[in-house]
């Protein structure tokens, strides 16, 4: 209850502190779901539609990339990041861009796999009648992502909420710093380590109400546009 | 408060996991025994919460294993920042602690949790930076003038900003010119353990403040110096606190009295000193 206070005394009137966070979060939730799923989505559907050589060891791999743990990850973006690693001069190392590279490379797997195995189940169908038109695997491709809309959709918003609850990887790349770099997860973290756990409990159901609220706006959104 | 959380835990988890922890009734053996044999002791294991710096330096291992085999008890170390550390003993998971905060240990002592601050040992925190010195730290008389120095260049400073020992003592070397991280750039609220805070100077180059034993524990993967060393606002005093029975039950008094008496016994005193100068040809620890 403590806990539910506190959330309650932290949003009315809102903290300026919070604000930022939160407003860090949803930028970096969101640019890591997009550029994932501008990547994922159209290779998921390649792979899940077309059948080609190598196909089965392409899907292992990708299986295996979706149970990378986000502290490796978070590790390999910071060697390559860092002062003296290969893009050390691009000076990103402790933004919030670096930070989205590093969900990226953790999301996008998730984001094919999810994808390619939808295809592959539920638009046995559609390839078939497209098949039988004679149309290229990226029409065909096309073709699958517009017949399955919704459970797409949820691929979208899985690859949000990995992203917007994830810590291991923008701890490390992101560095939690302060009015730049910290997040809700790692503020959460920062509060756990220095002891305040009913404040840390607090944050956690902010970040929750937070990630319903997308939720519901994501699927208001994508009702509208069925209506359409 | 605790009881709350725990409650809020209980319904989110379903598992009494963390319901246990925070509020259990004692199991009668542990406080029941009267006089604990020494080379048996009836209760052995003992629940210390500590700071990073202490355990990360290497100070327990190297310790533990001699008390561990003359007494039978068996340490178990949790390590956080000072703030997690004593919080963790508010909450009854800790028998007895060993912090570097004097403000927060009086507090402990004053809300009854803390049976005695025992101060036993101390060393100097040391400020390290670039190794061409932008700000021109090096000679200034304490670390009050060296931060006035980083502050006047704006040089760039990782702050902890996570409420351990160390940021506390940052805080007061600042005194009322805390910068405001949200105003001024150069001053980074890294809100992370040492560790993770001198690899950040040493990226960005940039000044930090730290305990000596982990700065030199990591020297060779940082592109940092030492540029200030013991000014007299730099003391950094370890105290270890027995856990009050009193307050908190379900404690091991009897082991952590017995641990207590071993580190402010002569042969502990004698490692301690002598400790770090074979790794790094220097004592890291001093003792008062």
């Amino acid at each position: 209850m403590e806990s539910f206070r506190q959330a309650f005394e932290l949003l009315f009137p809102p903290d300026k502190e919070l604000l930022q966070i939160i407003g860090v979060t949803l930028r970096m939730s969101f640019f890591s779901t997009l550029i994932s799923c501008l990547i994922g989505l159209p290779l998921g559907a390649l792979i899940g539609s077309k059948s080609f050589r190598g196909k089965s060891f392409i899907k292992k791999l990708i299986h295996t990339l979706m149970g990378l743990p986000p502290v490796v990850a978070g590790l390999i973006v910071y060697s390559l990041f860092t002062h003296y690693g290969p893009f050390g001069k691009l000076n990103m190392l402790f933004t919030v861009r670096v930070m989205v590279v590093a969900q990226v490379l953790l999301i996008t797997p998730v984001v094919i796999g999810l994808t390619s195995s939808f295809i592959e189940s539920a638009s046995k169908p559609v390839i078939e009648t497209a098949r039988g038109l004679g149309f290229s695997g990226f029409k065909t491709a096309r073709l699958c992502i517009g017949e399955g809309r919704s459970s797409l959709f949820s691929v979208v918003l899985n690859a949000f909420g990995r992203s917007i609850a994830e810590v291991g990887a923008v701890s490390i790349v992101g560095g939690n710093i302060q009015w730049k770099t910290r997040v809700m997860t790692t503020a959460i973290m920062l509060e756990t380590n220095k002891g305040k756990f009913s404040f840390a409990l607090a944050l956690g159901i902010i970040l929750l109400i937070i990630a319903f609220i997308v939720n519901a706006l994501a699927s208001f959104i994508v009702k509208e546009v069925k209506d359409d | 408060m605790k009881k709350i959380l725990a409650i809020v835990m209980a319904l989110i988890l379903v598992a009494g996991l963390a319901a246990c922890g925070a509020k259990t009734e004692t199991e009668p053996e542990s406080t029941s025994s009267t006089a604990a044999e020494v080379k048996a002791p009836e209760n052995p294991v003992i629940r210390l919460s500590t700071t990073t710096s202490v355990n990360d330096s290497g100070l327990l291992p190297y310790l533990l294993p001699t008390f561990e085999a003359e007494t039978g008890y068996k340490v178990e170390v949790q390590s956080a920042g000072t703030g997690a550390a004593i919080q963790k003993a508010i909450d009854g998971n800790a028998d007895v602690i060993l912090v570097h905060a004097k403000a927060s240990e009086e507090e402990f002592i004053d809300g009854g949790y803390g049976v005695e601050r025992l101060p036993f040992m101390y060393n100097y925190f040391v400020i390290v930076g670039p190794k061409d010195d932008p700000a021109g730290v090096k000679g200034s008389a304490d670390a009050a003038e060296a931060f006035d120095k980083i502050d006047d260049t704006e040089s760039k400073f990782v702050s902890r900003g996570d409420e351990s020992g160390t940021h506390k003592a940052e805080l007061k070397i600042w005194g009322d010119d805390v910068p405001d991280a949200a105003e001024d750039s150069w001053y980074i609220s890294a809100g992370q353990g040492m560790g993770a805070c001198l690899t950040m100077a040493s990226e960005q180059q940039a000044y930090c403040l730290t305990d000596k034993a982990t700065f030199l524990s990591m020297q060779d993967e940082l592109d940092l110096d030492i540029v200030l060393a013991e000014g007299e606002d730099m003391k950094n005093t370890y105290s270890l606190i027995a856990v009050n029975p009193e307050k908190i039950d379900g404690l091991n008094t009897e082991g952590a009295q017995a641990f207590i008496d071993w580190m402010l016994s002569d042969e502990a005193s004698e490692l301690i000193a002598k400790y770090g100068e074979a790794e790094y040809g220097v004592a890291l620890f001093n003792l008062l």
